[in-house]
C-alpha cells in the first residue's frame, strides 16, 4: 500500500455542522423527503449521478476515474424512528402510532415537531399529583398518550402527518447529544466519503428509506445498483455500563470510545468473512482504533443487501451510539472520526482480489 | 451410505462458514460433472444433464450448513459467552460439547438458576474451554463452532449431529451417482445459510432460474417438544404438503405421490406446523416457480444426536432418482 | 352495468384456499376473459389479465392486484376417527368451535369443528381461550371410513354459504378478498370500451394470506410502473372502534403511509372528490398488511397505493361488507385508469411529494 496518497479525514467544524443539520432535520420512516433534500444538496457538487427511485431512496454515483474499477455500494439509511398522527381528539390533542422500534417508556414528556410545517407539540403525561399508587407502578401506555399542539392546534394536524422528536444537537467535548444519530452518522459518513472517493473505485452510494420498518429501501436500492460488494454504515447501540450486580458485563454489544464496530454476525446477516478480514487488516495497518460488534441480535440494511439477485458480499460498520430509538442519542466524535478513516482507507485499499477465493 | 454419512456429519461447518463441508462434498461429486461452481454466498452448484424438448430445469437443494455457536464474549474468568447460528434449543445445551473451527474444544453449561427446573436462556449459558483466564483463552469474539459429537451406528438406525441436513446432502450425492439419461437439466445445489432463513437458496435460485424446485431436508418425527407429528421413522420419505414457510405446489405433491406409487416406494405426507426449508426460497424466486420438498424423517432435530432410519434414507434416494430420471408432467 | 352480486356469490361459495386457488380462479378467469386482451397464468397460478394501451408506443403499465385466495384449514392427522388441523392463514381459533366445515378429501364431506372436552385435558383448559391444538374436526365417520377418504394435507373450508342482507350488504366467509376481485372486475367492465392510454394488468393473485408471494412473483414478472393493491380493511363494529376502523358502507379507504406513494394517495383522493365518492384516509404507519407490501419492494422499487373496502368480522365465516362500496371502489379504479396517460403519469411524480 503506497503511503503518499493516504487521506486522513478529520471531524472538524464543517463535519460537525453537517451532522448537526442532518440530525436536526426530520425523516421518519415513510416520510424521508426533508432529510433527502438536504442530503441531495450536500452531495450534488461532487458526484456524477443523482436519482430518486420509486420509494424515495437517494441513489448517488461517483464514477471511477480508472478502468476496471471495482463497484462498491455504500449504504446509509436516512430514516429515523418517530410517530404518525392517526386521529384528532379535539382540543389540539392527537392520537398517534409509533413508527419503527421503540420503548414506550421513552416517549413521555418530550417535545415533538409535527408535519411538514414542523409545528411544535408535546407528548405529556398525567401529573404525578393526580396519579394513583397503582398508576405510579404501571408503565404509561402509548394508548393513553397524545401529541398536544395546544388548544390553538385544533385542526392544524391531520391523520397521516408525521412527528419527530424535537431534540436539538448539542456538543460537549468529545460527546454529541442529538436525535437520530442512528443513522444520520451513517449519512454524514457517506457524504464525507463521497468527497474523497479514490479514483479506482466506482462508488455507488445509497441513502435509503424505511430501514427502521424492514430494510425496505435497501432491498430495491441494491437491486438497482447490484454492486460487487456492499458496506452498510450505521450506528449500533453501546450497552457498555457497569452491571449493578458487579458481575462482568458480557452483553455490551459494543463500546463507546472503542472505534468503529465491525459486524461479524447479527440477526439478519452473517458478514462475508473476507470483508471482515479485509477491514481488520486495514484498521491494523493504519493503526485505527476499532472493535467487533458482539454477534447476536439487531440488524442493518446489509440484511437486504447481501441477498440481492445472485448475492452480494456484504459487511456492516457502525459508529457506537447510546440510547438508540429514543429522543436523545449519545455518540463520540472520536468514534466517528475513526469510522471515517477506517472506511476511507478501506476504499483506498480495495481491489477485486479481496473477493477472489471462496466466501468462507 | 453409512460411511458417507459419517464423513459428512463429522465435518464442522456452521451457517456462514461452510468451506470445510463444501470441500468434502466437492470431493464426492467432482467426477460427476464438469459444471461445478461456487457463488457469492458459497453455495456449491453442480449442473448435470441438458434440457430435452419436454424437459425442465430442476433445482434440487440440500443445505450443507449446520446450526452452531459464535463467540460473543470471552470473560475475564476464561469462560466464553456465545450466540447462536441458526436455532439452538437451550434444552440441548448443558453437558453438550462443542468444537470450534480453530480446533478448540469445549463443554457447555450455564449460570446457576434460581429454579433448577427452569430451562436457562442462551445468554445464561457459557462454554468452558479449559482456560484459566481470558488471557489464555484460545478463542476470540466471532469464532464459530458446532456440536462435537461423533456418528454412531445403531444398526437399522444411526445417530449424529447435523443429520439436518447432511443426510439430505448424502441423499443428493447418492442420487447424483445414479442419474442416467435424465431428460432434464438438473442443478444440484448444496446450499449455505439455510438455518438462518434460507439465504443460500435465495441467491442461488435467482441465478439458476429453475422451472421447478425441490428441497431435500429432514422433518421432525414423533412427539418432539410437544408437536405431535404424523410422520415417523421407518415409513419412508415424507412428501411435504406444507410447512410454516410455504404450501408445496399441489401439482408437485401429486407428481411426487404418483411417482412413489408407481415405483412402489412407501411414503408419508407431511403437514408441518413449525419451520421451513429451502423450497420456500425457491418458490418465490423472481416470477415464482412450482416447488416442493422431500423430507427424511428425523428424531430430535437440532439436538446433538439426531436419529434417522437408513431404510428411509435409501428410499429417499430411490424416490428422488425416480423423480429426476423420468419425464415430469405437472 | 351488470350486477356483480351473482358473480360475487359464486366466488364466496368456493374454498380457493391459499395455495389451492383453482376453484375460484376458474370462475374468475371465465369472467375476466371477455374483459381483457390477454389472460395469462403465472407459474404460481396467479391470473394476469392485460388490457393494452391503444397504441404501439411504449406506455406506462399499471398493475392492480386483488388476491383471490382465502384462509382455511388443513388436515394434519387422521386418527381415531377424528381430524386434527392446522390453519392456513390467520384464523382465530376462538371462532372455530361449533363451525360447520367441508372436508375436501376424495370427496367433499361435512364436518364439525369442536373442542376436546376440558375434563379430558385435566381441566387445564377450562374457561380458557381455545387453542389450535385443542381443536379437531368430527365428520361422523369411523376411522376406517375416514382413512379411505381423507389424508394429511387435505383442505378444510368454512361450509357457511354466502347470503345477501337487507339494504345492499353481503355476508360470507371470503369477502376478504373476493370483494376486491369483484371491485376489480367492475373496474374492467367500466373501462371495457375505452381506448386506454396506458396498459393495465389486473392480477388476481395467489397466497396473499401466506406471505404475499403471489403479489411478489407476479409483480416481478409484470414490472409495472405503478402498483395498486385492493384489499379489505376493518369496519367499525362491536369491539372495533379505533382509528383503524371505518364506518361500513361509507366509502373506500385510501391508504396513507410508508407503503403508499404520496403522489398516488393525493391523486386518489382528488379523484374521489371529483367523482363525489365518499372515502376515508387510512393511516398505515408501518405496514399495510396487503399485497402492496410485496409489490412496492419488487426489483428496483415501484410506486404503490393501497385501496381498501371496509368489512366487519374479518377472517370469520360471516364477514360482512357493502355492495355499494364494492361499486365505488371499482369506479374509482376505473377513473384512475382512464385518467392515466404519459403526461399525467409524469406529472404525478413532478412535485416532490415523496
Amino acid at each position: 500500500m503506497s503511503p503518499q496518497t493516504k487521506q486522513v479525514l478529520n471531524v472538524g467544524k464543517a463535519q460537525l455542522d453537517l451532522l448537526e443539520e442532518l440530525t436536526n432535520a426530520n425523516g421518519v420512516s415513510g416520510n424521508e423527503i426533508e432529510i433527502r433534500e438536504i442530503i441531495r444538496k450536500k452531495v450534488a457538487p461532487f458526484v456524477d449521478e443523482i436519482n430518486v427511485d420509486g420509494m424515495g431512496n437517494l441513489l448517488v454515483i461517483k464514477h471511477a476515474k480508472k478502468p476496471n474499477a471495482i463497484k462498491v455500494m455504500l449504504d446509509a439509511h436516512m430514516d429515523e424512528v418517530g410517530f404518525m398522527i392517526v386521529e384528532e381528539d379535539g382540543d389540539g390533542l392527537y392520537e398517534f402510532e409509533h413508527v419503527g422500534g421503540g420503548d414506550e417508556r421513552q416517549f413521555v414528556s418530550k417535545p415533538v415537531s409535527v408535519g411538514s410545517q414542523k409545528l411544535p407539540g408535546v407528548i405529556g403525561s398525567k401529573p404525578i399529583h393526580l396519579a394513583s399508587e397503582d398508576e405510579m407502578n404501571a408503565v404509561i401506555s402509548q394508548q393513553g398518550m397524545r401529541i398536544d399542539l395546544g388548544p390553538a392546534g385544533k385542526g392544524k394536524a391531520k391523520r397521516g402527518d408525521y412527528a419527530a422528536y424535537a431534540t436539538k444537537f448539542i456538543r460537549s467535548g468529545d460527546a454529541i447529544f442529538a436525535k437520530a444519530l442512528d443513522n444520520r452518522l451513517g449519512c454524514a459518513t457517506l457524504i464525507e466519503l463521497l468527497k474523497t472517493a479514490p479514483e479506482h473505485v466506482e462508488l455507488l452510494a445509497a441513502f435509503t428509506v424505511q430501514e427502521e420498518i424492514g430494510l425496505r429501501g435497501a432491498k430495491v436500492a441494491a437491486y438497482d445498483f447490484y454492486p460487487q460488494l456492499a458496506i452498510a454504515v450505521d450506528s449500533t447501540p453501546a450497552f457498555d455500563f457497569e452491571r449493578p450486580d458487579g458481575n462482568e458485563n458480557t452483553q455490551y454489544n459494543c463500546k463507546l470510545g472503542g472505534g468503529p464496530a465491525i459486524y461479524i454476525a447479527d440477526r439478519g446477516t452473517l458478514s462475508d468473512p473476507r470483508l471482515i478480514r479485509f477491514l481488520t487488516e486495514v484498521a491494523e495497518e493504519n493503526k485505527i482504533n476499532y472493535q467487533y460488534r458482539q454477534p447476536g441480535g439487531g440488524g442493518t440494511d446489509a440484511g437486504a443487501l447481501h441477498l440481492t439477485r445472485g448475492g452480494v458480499p456484504s459487511v456492516s460498520v457502525s459508529v457506537p451510539g447510546r440510547y438508540a430509538h429514543t429522543a436523545v442519542m449519545l455518540a463520540r466524535i472520536s468514534d466517528w472520526q475513526d469510522t471515517l478513516n477506517l472506511l476511507q482507507q478501506a476504499l483506498e485499499a480495495l481491489t477485486p482480489e479481496i473477493l477472489s477465493g471462496d466466501r468462507a | 451410505m453409512k460411511t458417507l454419512l459419517k464423513k459428512l456429519t463429522e465435518t464442522a461447518s456452521p451457517s456462514g462458514y461452510e468451506s470445510a463441508i463444501r470441500e468434502v462434498i466437492r470431493a464426492e461429486i467432482s467426477s460427476l460433472s464438469t459444471n461445478i461452481k461456487v457463488d457469492a454466498l458459497g453455495n456449491l452448484i453442480v449442473t448435470m444433464g441438458k434440457k430435452t424438448d419436454n424437459g425442465l430445469r430442476v433445482m434440487i437443494a440440500a443445505h450443507m450448513d449446520e446450526i452452531g455457536v459464535i463467540v460473543s464474549h470471552v470473560e475475564q474468568t476464561g469462560l466464553v459467552r456465545f450466540s447462536n447460528l441458526g436455532t439452538i434449543l437451550p434444552q440441548y445445551l448443558a453437558g453438550s460439547r462443542v468444537v470450534f473451527l480453530n480446533g478448540t474444544r469445549g463443554v457447555i453449561n450455564h449460570d446457576l438458576p434460581d429454579d433448577l427446573h427452569k430451562i436457562m436462556p442462551l445468554n445464561k449459558h457459557f462454554i468452558d474451554v479449559g482456560a484459566t483466564s481470558g488471557k489464555d483463552c484460545p478463542l476470540k469474539i466471532g469464532d464459530v463452532g458446532v456440536f462435537d459429537r461423533s456418528f454412531v451406528d445403531l444398526g437399522k438406525r444411526v445417530s449424529a449431529k447435523s443429520m439436518d441436513d447432511r443426510v439430505a446432502c448424502a441423499v443428493m450425492i447418492e442420487t447424483m451417482k445414479i442419474i442416467k439419461n435424465s431428460p432434464h437439466e438438473l442443478v444440484f445445489v448444496f446450499s449455505t445459510q439455510e438455518e438462518v432463513q434460507c439465504k443460500g437458496a435465495t441467491t442461488a435460485a435467482y441465478e439458476i432460474e429453475p422451472d421447478l424446485g425441490i428441497a431435500v431436508d429432514v422433518t421432525p418425527s414423533l412427539d418432539i417438544l410437544g408437536i405431535k407429528m404424523q410422520v415417523d421413522l421407518g415409513k419412508g420419505p415424507a412428501i411435504k404438503v406444507r410447512d410454516m414457510g410455504m404450501m408445496s405446489d399441489p401439482r408437485v405433491v401429486s407428481w411426487m405421490e404418483s411417482t412413489a406409487k408407481k415405483n412402489k416406494i412407501a411414503y408419508q405426507l407431511e403437514v408441518l406446523d413449525v419451520g421451513t426449508t429451502d423450497a420456500k426460497a425457491m418458490q418465490i424466486s423472481k416470477a415464482g416457480l412450482p416447488s416442493g420438498a422431500l423430507s427424511i424423517p428425523c428424531r430430535y432435530v437440532h439436538s446433538p444426536s439426531e436419529v434417522v432410519d437408513m431404510d428411509d434414507v435409501q428410499a429417499t434416494v430411490n424416490l428422488l432418482s425416480a423423480l429426476l430420471n423420468n419425464p415430469i408432467s405437472l | 352495468m351488470e350486477d356483480i352480486t351473482p358473480f360475487l356469490l359464486s366466488l364466496l361459495s368456493k374454498p380457493g384456499i391459499s395455495g389451492y386457488e383453482e376453484s375460484v380462479s376458474e370462475i374468475i378467469a371465465d369472467r375476466l376473459r371477455p374483459l381483457v386482451d390477454e389472460l395469462t397464468i403465472s407459474p404460481l397460478r396467479s391470473l394476469h389479465g392485460l388490457r393494452k394501451a391503444a397504441t404501439n408506443e411504449r406506455r406506462p403499465t399499471l398493475m392492480i392486484a386483488a388476491h383471490m385466495d382465502a384462509i382455511g384449514l388443513m388436515v394434519k392427522t387422521v386418527n381415531h376417527g377424528f381430524l386434527t388441523i392446522t390453519t392456513v392463514g390467520g384464523i382465530d381459533p376462538r371462532v372455530l368451535p361449533g363451525q360447520l366445515v367441508t372436508v375436501h378429501g376424495k370427496k367433499d364431506l361435512p364436518g364439525l369443528v369442536q373442542l376436546m372436552p376440558d375434563r379430558l385435558l385435566n381441566n387445564e383448559t377450562a374457561s380458557k381461550a381455545p387453542t389450535k391444538n385443542q381443536l379437531f374436526v368430527d365428520t361422523g365417520l369411523t376411522q376406517k371410513e375416514l382413512a379411505d377418504l381423507v389424508k394429511p394435507g387435505d383442505l378444510i373450508s368454512f361450509a357457511q354459504p354466502p347470503f345477501e342482507m337487507t339494504g345492499g350488504y353481503i355476508a360470507g366467509h371470503s369477502l376478504d378478498n373476493r370483494a376486491s376481485v369483484a371491485a376489480l372486475t367492475l373496474c374492467l367492465e367500466e373501462i371495457k370500451n375505452y381506448n386506454l392510454d396506458c396498459n393495465v394488468v389486473a392480477a388476481a393473485t395467489v397466497q396473499e394470506e401466506l406471505h404475499g408471494i403471489g403479489a411478489a412473483t407476479s409483480t416481478f414478472s409484470v414490472r409495472p410502473d405503478l402498483a395498486f393493491a385492493v384489499d379489505v380493511t376493518f369496519a367499525k363494529g362491536p369491539g372495533s372502534n379505533d382509528y383503524r376502523t371505518f364506518s361500513l358502507g361509507e366509502g373506500p379507504a385510501i391508504g396513507l403511509g410508508a407503503n403508499n406513494h404520496p403522489a398516488l394517495t393525493q391523486k386518489m383522493t382528488a379523484l374521489a372528490e371529483e367523482l363525489d365518492i365518499p372515502y376515508f384516509i387510512e393511516a398505515m404507519p408501518t405496514s399495510s398488511g396487503t399485497d402492496g407490501m410485496a409489490m412496492q419492494i419488487t426489483a428496483n422499487g415501484i410506486p404503490t397505493q393501497v385501496l381498501s373496502m371496509s368489512l366487519r368480522y374479518m377472517h370469520t365465516s360471516v364477514e360482512m361488507t357493502s355492495l355499494k362500496d364494492i361499486a365505488r371502489t371499482g369506479r374509482l379504479l376505473a377513473r384512475f385508469i382512464t385518467d392515466l396517460n404519459p403526461d399525467s403519469f409524469s406529472k404525478l411524480f413532478e412535485e416532490k411529494t415523496l
